[in-house]
C-alpha cells in the first residue's frame, strides 16, 4: 500500500496551491471551474487522507518493534541520544511483555506503545535552539483530517448552489480552501508553535468567512467580534505555549515531548497546572465555551456551509483538539486522574447547560444550532476534563457529521425561504421539502442521542466517563450531561416542530433544493445513522460482538504513547436508559409544548419570575452587555480621558518642547552652518570659476590660425623636451 | 645614401607650410600649406624607406604609406574646399579670420 504516513504534508500544501490558484486564477477561469479546483483538491485530500489512515491502522495492526521502535521514538521526540536512551530502555520493556500479545490477538494488543509518526524538518535555529516544522500522524490526526475532508469536500459541493451568483463567489472558495489547508495544517502539527500558527490561520479563514457579505454592517461587526473575542483567548493561548515550553525544559515545542514531560513523574504540576490554565483560555474563545462563547452565535452572519465548515465541525473544535493532543499536560495539570472537580471539566458542563438553555430562546434557526453546537463542545470540553478521553474525541467526531448536516438542512432551508432563518415564517416543511425534511430528523435525532444514531453512542460514552469516570467519580458532570440530554433534544424537538410541522408561516414559496444540495445532506444523515457503531462498546446490554468489531474507534484513534492511564468506561445500561428516556421526555415535551400548544403557554406574561427567567436567557445572560457595556464601557471613558489628558499634557509637551528645541537649534543652524559656511563654500566656489572662466576666455579667440600657433608651440615645447630632456 | 638633403628639403617645405597655415589669410592659401605640411612628410616617408631598405629594394613600404598619405590629402582637401566654398557662400569673403564665432 502506497506509504503516505511519511509525506503527509502534501495533504495540507495541496490545499494551500489550490487556494492560490483560486485566488490568481478564479476571476479569469470563471466559477465553474473555481468550484472545479477546489473539489477536486480536496476530493485527492480526502483520498489521501483515507490512505493515511489506512497507513495508521496498519500500523497499529503491526506495530514496529525493538530498535525499529526506539529509533522512531527518538526520531519522534527529536530528542538528544542520551535522553532517548532512557525512553528506548522503558520501550523496550513495553514491547517485551506486549510481544505475547502480539501473538495471540493482534486486536486486543492495546498494552503496548505505537509511537506516532513524526517527520520533522528545520524551520530556522536561534540561540542554540531548533525550531522545527512538522507533521505528527497518529490516529487522532488521521481521524480529523479525515471528518475535515468529508466535510469540506461536502461543503465546497453544497457551496456550488448556495452561493450560485454571489459577487465574491472565488473569493469564497479561495477562503474554503485556506480554510481547509489551515485546518489540515494544525491538526498535522508536531509542535505547539505550529499549532499556534494553525489556529490563527483558521481564525483568520473564519473572519473572512463571517464577513463575506461585509456589505451589511451586521456582518462586518459578528466578524469584527469573533475576531476580538478570539484574540482574548489567543492570549491565554501563546501564554499556555511559552509557559508550557518552559516547563517542559525550555528545549522543544514539540508536542510528544511536552507530553512525556508532562507524565514523567517529576514535572512542576504547578507550572503545569497554569500553562494549562493559560492553554484553556484559548480553547474558552475558539471552542465557545463559558464566558468566551458569545462569538459563535454572531458568527451565524456568514454563509450557512460556512458556518456548518467552521463554526460546527471543525474549526470550533480546535479547541477540543488542542485538549486531546496536549492531554499530557492538561492531564497532570490539572490532576485529571485524581481530583474530583477542576475548572476545565467544570466549564465544560456549565457551557454545555447554558448553551443549551439559550437554545430555547432563538427563533433563529441557525443560533438555535449555533448554541447547540455550544452545547455539544461543552460536552466534549468536559469528557476531556472528566478523563473520558476518546468519549470527548468520539463525540468530536460525530458531532463533526451530524451538526453539520443540521446546518445544510437549515441552509437548505433557507434556500428554499427566500434566506430567512426565523422559524416563525418556517412551518409544514416537512411535505414541500421531504429529503431535507428526512435528513434533517435522522440529524435531529442524533444530536438527541436516539438509538442506534451516531450521538447516542458518543454521549453516552461521555455520561459513563462522567458516571464511572477515574478514580473519584465526576457526579456533578453526570448531573450536567443528563440535564443536557434533555435540554438538548427539547430545544432541537421545538426546532424540528417549527421548522417542519405545522401551517407554513412565510410568503415565499419552498420546494425541495436541488441535488447539489441534497445529496450532500444524505451522506450526512448516512454518516449519523453509522458511525456511532465505529466505536460498538465491548458488552451491549449484555450482547457481544467478535472483538475485532468493538471499540474500534478507542483501539485505533487513542494515543498508546505519550498519553496518560486512562480508564475506559464501560458501557452502562442503566445510563443509557436514563438518557434515552430523557432524551425521548425531551422530544416529547418539545412535542407537547410546540406542536400541540398544550402546557403552561404565556407563563412568561403571567409570573415574574419565568418572565425574568426569559429575559434573562433573551439577553444571552447578559455577557454581551457585560463585555461592550459594562467592560469596555468602563474602561473606554477612563481610558479616553486618561489619553485625553496624556495627550495634551504630555505627549503635546513634548511635541512642543521637540519643536520649539528644534526651531531654536534649527536658527543656529540656518545662520552659522547655512549662511556661513555653506552658502560660503558655493558662492566661493562659484565666484572662483566665474574668475577662472573670465581669465581663460581671453585665449579662447574664435581665430583658428591662432590655435594652431599654440599648437605647433605645444609641439617645439614637446619636441625641444624630447630631444633635449630624455 | 645622402639621407640629409631629403630630411632638409622635408624641414624647409614642413617650416614653409607651417608658416602658411599660421600666416594666411586666405582659406584655399591656407589648405595648401597644409598640404605642403603632407608632402613634407612624405619625403620623409620615401627617404627613410629607401634608407632602410637599401638592400632590399623589393620593399617599398614607405613609398606605400606616402600613396596612402597622398589618397588621404586628397579627401581631406576635397572637405576643406568644400568648407571654404560654404564659408564664401556665406560671408562673400574666404578670409578665415572672420570666422571667428568660436569666441569666447
Amino acid at each position: 500500500m502506497l506509504n503516505m504516513i511519511d509525506k503527509v504534508w502534501i495533504i495540507p500544501a495541496l490545499m494551500a496551491v489550490s487556494f492560490l490558484v483560486i485566488l490568481f486564477f478564479g476571476k479569469r477561469w470563471g466559477t465553474k471551474v473555481t468550484a472545479g479546483i477546489g473539489i477536486a483538491s480536496v476530493s485527492i485530500c480526502l483520498i489521501l487522507s483515507v490512505v493515511v489512515a489506512g497507513n495508521w491502522i496498519n500500523r497499529v495492526n503491526n506495530p514496529p518493534t525493538g530498535t525499529a521502535l526506539a529509533a522512531e521514538i527518538v526520531q519522534a521526540n527529536g530528542l538528544t541520544p542520551q535522553t532517548g536512551q532512557t525512553i528506548s530502555e522503558e520501550v523496550n520493556a513495553a514491547t517485551k511483555d506486549s510481544g505475547e500479545t502480539v501473538a495471540t490477538d493482534s486486536y486486543g494488543a492495546s498494552d503496548e506503545s505505537v509511537p506516532p509518526v513524526v517527520r520533522t524538518v528545520t524551520w530556522f535555529q536561534i540561540g542554540g535552539l531548533q525550531f522545527e516544522m512538522g507533521t505528527l500522524v497518529d490516529g487522532l490526526a488521521a481521524m480529523m483530517l479525515i471528518t475535515v475532508c468529508i466535510i469540506s469536500l461536502l461543503v465546497h459541493i453544497y457551496s456550488t448552489e448556495y452561493l450560485r451568483g454571489d459577487v465574491r463567489f472565488t473569493h469564497y472558495y479561495a477562503f474554503l480552501s485556506l480554510f481547509t489547508a489551515s485546518m489540515l495544517f494544525y491538526v498535522l502539527s508536531s509542535n505547539t508553535l505550529q499549532m499556534l500558527m494553525g489556529w490563527e490561520l483558521v481564525g483568520v479563514c473564519s473572519f473572512g468567512l463571517i464577513g463575506h457579505w461585509w456589505e451589511e454592517k451586521k456582518n462586518t461587526d459578528a466578524a469584527l467580534k469573533a475576531f476580538l473575542t478570539n484574540r482574548v483567548g489567543d492570549i491565554g493561548l501563546i501564554l499556555g505555549v511559552i509557559i508550557t515550553f518552559f516547563a517542559a525544559g525550555g528545549s522543544s515545542f514539540n508536542v510528544l515531548h511536552l507530553n512525556e514531560y508532562a507524565l514523567s513523574g517529576n514535572a512542576n504540576t504547578t507550572l503545569l497546572l497554569v500553562g494549562a490554565l493559560c492553554l484553556f483560555g484559548g480553547v474558552t474563545s475558539k471552542s465557545g465555551q463559558f464566558p468566551l462563547h458569545t462569538w459563535l452565535p454572531d458568527a451565524m452572519a456568514g454563509p450557512t456551509p460556512v458556518s456548518a465548515l467552521i463554526h460546527a465541525a471543525t474549526m470550533v473544535v480546535a479547541g477540543v483538539y488542542l485538549i486531546a493532543r496536549l492531554y499530557g499536560v492538561f492531564f497532570s495539570g490539572l490532576a485529571i486522574g485524581s481530583s474530583t472537580f477542576h475548572y476545565v471539566a467544570f466549564i465544560g458542563g456549565f457551557t454545555t447547560i447554558i448553551g443549551g438553555l439559550l437554545a430555547f430562546v432563538q427563533t433563529d434557526l441557525k443560533k438555535v444550532l449555533a448554541y447547540s453546537t455550544i452545547s455539544q463542545l461543552g460536552y466534549m470540553v468536559m469528557a476531556l476534563g472528566v478523563g473520558a478521553w476518546t468519549a470527548g474525541v468520539f463525540h468530536l467526531f460525530t458531532h463533526a457529521f451530524f451538526k453539520a448536516c443540521l446546518f445544510l438542512g437549515a441552509g437548505s432551508v433557507a434556500h428554499a425561504c427566500h434566506h430567512t432563518f426565523d422559524m416563525r415564517e418556517m412551518g409544514g416543511l416537512r411535505k414541500k421539502m421531504p429529503v431535507t425534511h428526512a435528513t434533517f430528523l435522522i440529524a435531529t435525532l442524533a444530536l438527541a442521542g436516539i438509538f442506534p444514531l451516531a450521538g447516542f453512542w458518543s454521549k453516552d460514552e461521555i455520561l459513563a466517563g462522567s458516571a464511572n469516570g477515574q478514580e473519584n467519580a465526576y457526579t456533578i458532570m453526570l448531573i450536567f450531561g443528563l440535564i443536557t440530554a434533555f435540554l438538548t433534544a427539547a430545544y432541537m424537538g421545538r426546532a424540528y416542530w417549527m421548522t417542519f410541522w405545522g401551517k407554513y408561516r412565510g410568503h415565499a414559496h419552498p420546494h425541495e433544493s436541488p441535488r447539489v444540495i441534497t445529496v450532500p445532506l444524505i451522506i450526512l444523515a448516512g454518516c449519523a445513522v453509522v458511525l456511532g457503531f465505529t466505536n460498538f462498546p465491548k458488552s451491549f446490554f449484555g450482547f457481544k460482538l467478535p472483538g475485532s468489531f468493538t471499540t474500534r474507534f478507542e483501539h485505533f484513534v487513542e494515543p498508546t504513547f505519550a498519553f496518560p492511564p486512562i480508564a475506559h468506561a464501560p458501557f452502562t445500561p442503566w445510563l443509557a436508559i436514563a438518557s434515552t428516556i430523557l432524551a425521548a421526555g425531551g422530544l416529547f415535551v418539545a412535542y407537547q409544548y410546540y406542536e400541540k400548544n398544550r402546557g403552561p403557554h404565556g407563563l412568561t406574561s403571567r409570573s415574574k419570575i419565568a418572565h425574568a427567567g426569559y429575559t434573562f436567557l433573551e439577553n444571552k445572560y447578559y455577557l454581551d452587555n457585560l463585555y461592550t457595556g459594562v467592560i469596555a464601557g468602563s474602561t473606554t471613558g477612563p481610558l479616553a480621558r486618561a489619553a485625553n489628558w496624556s495627550n495634551q499634557n504630555i505627549i503635546d509637551g513634548a511635541v512642543n518642547g521637540i519643536g520649539n528645541g528644534a526651531r531654536k537649534i534649527a536658527g543656529v543652524v540656518y545662520a552659522v552652518a547655512d549662511q556661513i559656511i555653506i552658502d560660503g563654500a558655493v558662492n566661493g566656489s562659484g565666484q572662483g570659476s566665474e574668475g577662472a572662466g573670465q581669465l581663460l576666455r581671453k585665449i579662447q579667440t574664435g581665430k583658428v590660425q591662432q590655435y594652431a600657433s599654440i599648437l605647433f608651440a605645444g609641439a617645439v615645447v614637446l619636441a625641444g623636451v624630447l630631444v633635449f630632456v630624455v | 645614401m645622402f639621407l640629409n638633403q631629403f630630411l632638409l628639403l622635408a624641414a624647409i617645405l614642413f617650416c614653409i607650410g607651417v608658416y602658411g597655415v599660421l600666416a594666411r589669410k586666405n582659406g584655399v592659401l591656407v589648405l595648401m600649406s597644409i598640404e605642403l605640411i603632407l608632402n613634407a612628410v612624405n619625403i620623409n616617408l620615401v627617404a627613410f624607406g629607401a634608407y632602410w631598405h637599401v638592400n632590399d629594394l623589393a620593399n617599398v613600404s614607405g613609398q606605400v604609406f606616402a600613396l596612402f598619405v597622398i589618397a588621404v590629402a586628397a579627401a581631406e582637401v576635397g572637405v576643406g574646399l568644400a568648407l571654404v566654398l560654404l564659408i564664401y557662400r556665406n560671408r562673400q569673403s574666404i578670409n578665415i579670420d572672420d570666422v571667428d564665432m568660436l569666441k569666447g
